[in-house]
């Protein structure tokens, strides 16, 4: 019953964090809410682990071990993606992923 | 309703609220103090879900690494931050982004409530077989015995993406060493937080290293805490982060997923398969391996948190 309740959460975190992937403008909002819904998603997994539980375990190893793998990559693909943002604003002074801003702002640099 | 189904709604109650606040919180730095206590609530309800192991690498990883990573980013974008307010999307976007995103949710909180009872699970085969490692967790069983090819490939990842940050660095700084972001204006108190602090987070990393055969914890875990350590030396000014082109770091790097490897295909020389660890030495293998992970996840995570280099090369 617990187990459910945290599964629900985590489809919650899930959808909270989708969102604002999808609506956020600033990259590092972006990466924020990505990890957010990483999050939810590793909360499902605890979940069917939890209902795994079987031969003495609180509850099944593997999916456990998935997701402390999960988590390590997903911090090294966060620490990608930091260091890809923080070279982008150093380059060009503004952080934005806006195509236009980006090319306008080259432009008149070049000139 | 116990008390126990009482405290999970609780948590899972914070969670959402904490994690929502985050996505819409207006100030960036204020996002991230957000996602850190969003970390923590996380690894409460891992506590719950019975999984501590899981709840440690969150707390350490998942809410700590991460935090203090976006939370220099922030710091460091914040002059940008007003510019980028701008460009938030219109209100039709926003609502079927919304749409989408519940729909979504929706599909995720189906499943959870639709999955197959009884659970298929693999603890009953995990069990069966933990005789043959001689660890007595199951987790740190899976990570480095019957799965240890995920491991493996995942030391790869960590490996490759600090190949990535490495390789964002400027032309004049390549080969330099990264400068992790100081405390500035605190110099001495950070400092003797460092003094103070290392020694005992160095035991207790080696200590949850060595409690993982048998007890939650283990190499992730150690390796993180031991970062944090190494971190906090460099921050508080009391040793410098060593240049990116000095040959021992690199090996110290390489040498995790190396000697995996090498045991990995020592495995398919002598033995069954790949990763076949020698039955009557099974636990010292394991032990080596999980020790030079250890190092090596330590100093590749806390260089992941440093960035590349960005000043010029002293010559």
């Amino acid at each position: 019953m617990s187990a459910t309740v945290f599964g629900l959460c985590g489809a919650v975190a899930a959808g909270l964090g989708l969102y604002g992937v999808i609506t956020e403008a600033q990259p590092l909002r972006k990466i924020l809410a990505f990890n957010v819904f990483g999050a939810g998603v590793f909360l499902i997994f605890g979940v069917v682990a939890r209902r795994g539980a079987a031969a003495g375990f609180s509850g099944d190893p593997v999916p456990h071990a998935l997701v402390i793998t999960g988590m390590v990559v997903a911090f090294a693909a966060t620490a990608m993606a930091v260091a890809l943002l923080l070279r982008l604003f150093n380059a060009s002074g503004t952080a934005t992923l806006d195509a236009d801003t980006t090319s306008a702002e080259r432009d008149s640099t070049d000139t | 309703m116990t008390i126990g189904f009482a405290l999970d709604c609780g948590v899972a109650l914070l969670v959402v609220a904490v994690g929502g606040w985050t996505i819409v919180a207006r100030a960036s730095f204020a996002a991230v103090v957000g996602f850190v206590s969003f970390g923590l609530l996380v690894t409460l309800a891992w506590v719950r879900l019975a999984a501590v192991d899981v709840a440690l690498t969150e707390a350490a990883i998942g809410s700590g690494l991460t935090g203090a990573l976006l939370l220099g980013a922030a710091a460091r974008l914040r002059g940008n931050e007003v510019a980028m307010r701008a460009e938030r999307p219109g209100p039709a976007l926003r609502i079927a982004a919304g749409l989408f995103a519940a729909t979504v949710a929706a599909a995720l909180a189906a499943a959870v409530l639709l999955l197959p009872d009884p659970a298929p699970t693999l603890a009953p085969a995990a069990a069966a077989n933990a005789g043959a490692t001689g660890l007595g967790n199951p987790v740190t069983n899976v990570l480095i015995a019957f799965r240890a090819i995920d491991t493996m490939l995942e030391k790869v990842v960590l490996v490759l993406a600090l190949v990535g940050v490495w390789s964002l660095a400027a032309d004049r700084g390549w080969g330099a060493a990264p400068s992790p972001p100081c405390a500035a204006g605190s110099g001495d108190k950070t400092a003797f937080l460092a003094q103070l602090l290392t020694p005992i987070g160095i035991v207790v990393g080696i200590y949850i290293l060595w409690e993982g055969a048998d007890n939650p914890g283990g190499a992730f875990q150690g390796g993180t805490i031991l970062a944090a350590m190494w971190l906090l030396v460099m921050m508080a000014g009391l040793a410098n982060a060593p240049a990116i082109s000095r040959r021992s770091l690199r090996l110290l790097l390489i040498a995790g997923p190396g000697v995996f490897l090498v045991v990995g295909l020592g495995g398919l020389w002598f033995g069954a398969a790949f990763l076949a660890y020698p039955v009557a030495h099974a636990k010292a293998v394991i032990l080596i391996i999980e020790f030079v992970m250890t190092l090596t996840i330590a100093a590749t995570l806390a260089l992941l948190l440093a960035g590349p280099p960005e000043r010029e090369a002293s010559p």
